[in-house]
């Protein structure tokens, strides 16, 4: 019984421009257009757009939307300020997560959170169940288009094309003008570890800013990228992906996001917070390593790994690195056998590749 | 599109048999499934394969793909040169991107393969 594939504001100009399109969460998403390294490459060196508009978008606002948040999240919420946004999660009383997301301020009483495409439904339940009165929650995926730009060269691609003083957006913050004439946020994010921007447009001027975007950028060196590149270009940066890396049955602290669970006092108690304060002080029992091979060989995600020739783990995300020219991927293994420069073993389909723990980020982009 | 003096297999191997040996690799439609090619493992010289055996392995960025044997034969030549570039696998599978130069040892498995025409209805089968 396949369920019938959803398609972005953008499905027609993928198919124009010959993208090879797959199903992803549900969606009928673009995975490449002139090639998966091509594509890789011109994000690291000039530029590359992406289509995100199967992400999910919630509005919490209210009188109460703040003490919701903090309520819901692991990360202080009370540090934001207008037009800044922030890495979090949706953590369970376990100290796993139901998702991770980005919460964007846009004023004391209204905020904006990006969810993962797949767990739009299931976060939607979950905080709906936890709403108190004094806060609207509404789901506003499908209110907005979403375009990834991203690259060194994404700033000077989008700027003729709005009004907002580009430079003074800072990284994770954003702001609310108009791109192309149409109303947008336009915000410093991205998944990919270089600069960049994300665009929040009405779905029905999609096409024509992706078009412009496009025609403004291709001089420049950008390409459109699909899915296929943004895994690599994320892994690389050691960005987690929900589902693959972490899910309800780890930790936060043993997926490595300690730096988004806060314990300040502000903050105050949220789910998850016992277990995280716990882990956070004592250490969890395990927790996730980038590794690269030092054999011929590509880990993928689900291949046993290997300590002292035992299977001790399994690899969540592996990839060959466009940028990096080699193989890497990330585990979970004991914290006591987590140390950079431990040796294992990648069980590639029934051969032994040997691979080393690694400090990560893989790639970090030259900061100017 | 697809060279007529050329065998094919339903798995996507070619093989172009002169002179007694047969070159041996993918076809473009295979290589545009897979992406971006960057690893390819191949036997060693002097294997004997049977029609339908695996003989070796290519992987893109992305995936995964066996390569099967379209003839019964024996392995005389490796292209040592495409698993230091298998990118090549890309540009040009249908030349400088042979794999293997093999023997065949049974006439019978090549008589069975496709010609150019047959395996162009069966690409357009496929992608439906």
């Amino acid at each position: 019984m396949a369920e019938k594939l959803r398609t972005t504001p953008l499905y027609e100009v993928h198919r124009e421009s010959g993208a090879k399109m797959v199903p992803f969460g549900g969606w009928d998403m673009p995975v490449e257009y002139s090639g998966l390294i091509a594509e890789h490459m011109a994000v690291r060196t000039a530029a590359g757009l992406f289509d995100v508009s199967h992400m999910g978008q919630l509005e919490v606002e209210g009188e109460g939307a703040l003490a919701f948040l903090q309520r819901v999240t692991s990360n202080d919420v009370a540090k934001l300020v207008d037009g800044q946004a922030q890495y979090s999660s949706l953590p369970l009383p376990s100290g796993c997560p139901v998702d991770d997301i980005i919460v964007y301020r846009r004023s004391e009483r209204r905020y904006l959170i990006v969810v993962n495409a797949s767990n739009t439904e299931k976060d939607w339940t979950w905080l709906l169940a936890q709403r108190p009165a004094a806060c609207g929650l509404h789901n506003l995926s499908d209110q907005y288009a979403l375009l990834a730009l991203q690259g060194p060269r994404a700033e000077a691609i989008l700027q003729p094309l709005t009004p907002l003083p580009l430079k003074e957006i800072a990284f994770y913050h954003f702001a609310e003008g108009r791109v192309l004439g149409h109303e947008a946020i336009v915000a410093r994010t991205g998944y990919t570890g270089e600069d960049g921007f994300e665009i929040f447009l009405p779905p029905s001027v999609a096409a024509s800013v992706w078009r412009r975007l496009v025609e403004e950028g291709r001089p420049q060196g950008l390409l459109p990228a699909g899915l296929g590149a943004r895994d690599t270009l994320r892994l690389e940066a050691k960005m987690m992906l929900y589902g693959n890396d972490m899910d309800e049955t780890t930790t936060l602290i043993e997926a490595g996001l300690s730096w988004i669970v806060s314990l300040e006092e502000a903050k105050g108690d949220f789910n998850g917070r016992q277990v995280l304060a716990a882990q956070k002080k004592e250490g969890a029992p395990r927790r996730i390593v980038g590794f690269e091979t030092t054999e011929r060989g590509i880990p993928r995600h689900g291949y046993p790994v290997l300590l002292d020739g035992a299977p001790a783990s399994t690899v969540t995300s592996g990839t060959f690195a466009p940028y990096l020219q080699k193989s890497i991927g990330l585990c979970y293994l004991p914290a006591a056998r987590a140390a950079v420069g431990t040796p294992l073993a990648v069980d590639v389909r029934g051969r032994r590749v040997a691979a080393r723990v690694v400090s990560t980020p893989f790639y970090r982009r030259p900061r100017p | 599109m697809y060279p007529q003096e050329y065998r094919y297999s339903k798995d996507h191997e070619w093989i172009l048999v002169e002179s007694g040996v047969g070159r041996i690799g993918i076809t473009d439609y295979a290589q545009k499934q897979l992406g971006d090619v960057v690893f390819l493992d191949l036997p060693e010289v002097g294997r004997t394969l049977k029609a339908g055996e695996q003989f070796g392995t290519v992987e893109s960025v992305k995936a995964v793909s066996e390569l099967y044997a379209p003839v019964t034969c024996e392995v005389v030549q490796v292209n040592a040169a495409l698993v230091e570039k298998p990118e090549t696998i890309n540009k040009d599978p249908h030349g400088a991107a042979w794999m293997i130069e093999v023997r065949v040892t049974d006439p019978a498995t090549l008589e069975a393969l496709m010609d150019g025409t047959a395996y162009q209805a069966h690409v357009d089968s496929e992608a439906k």
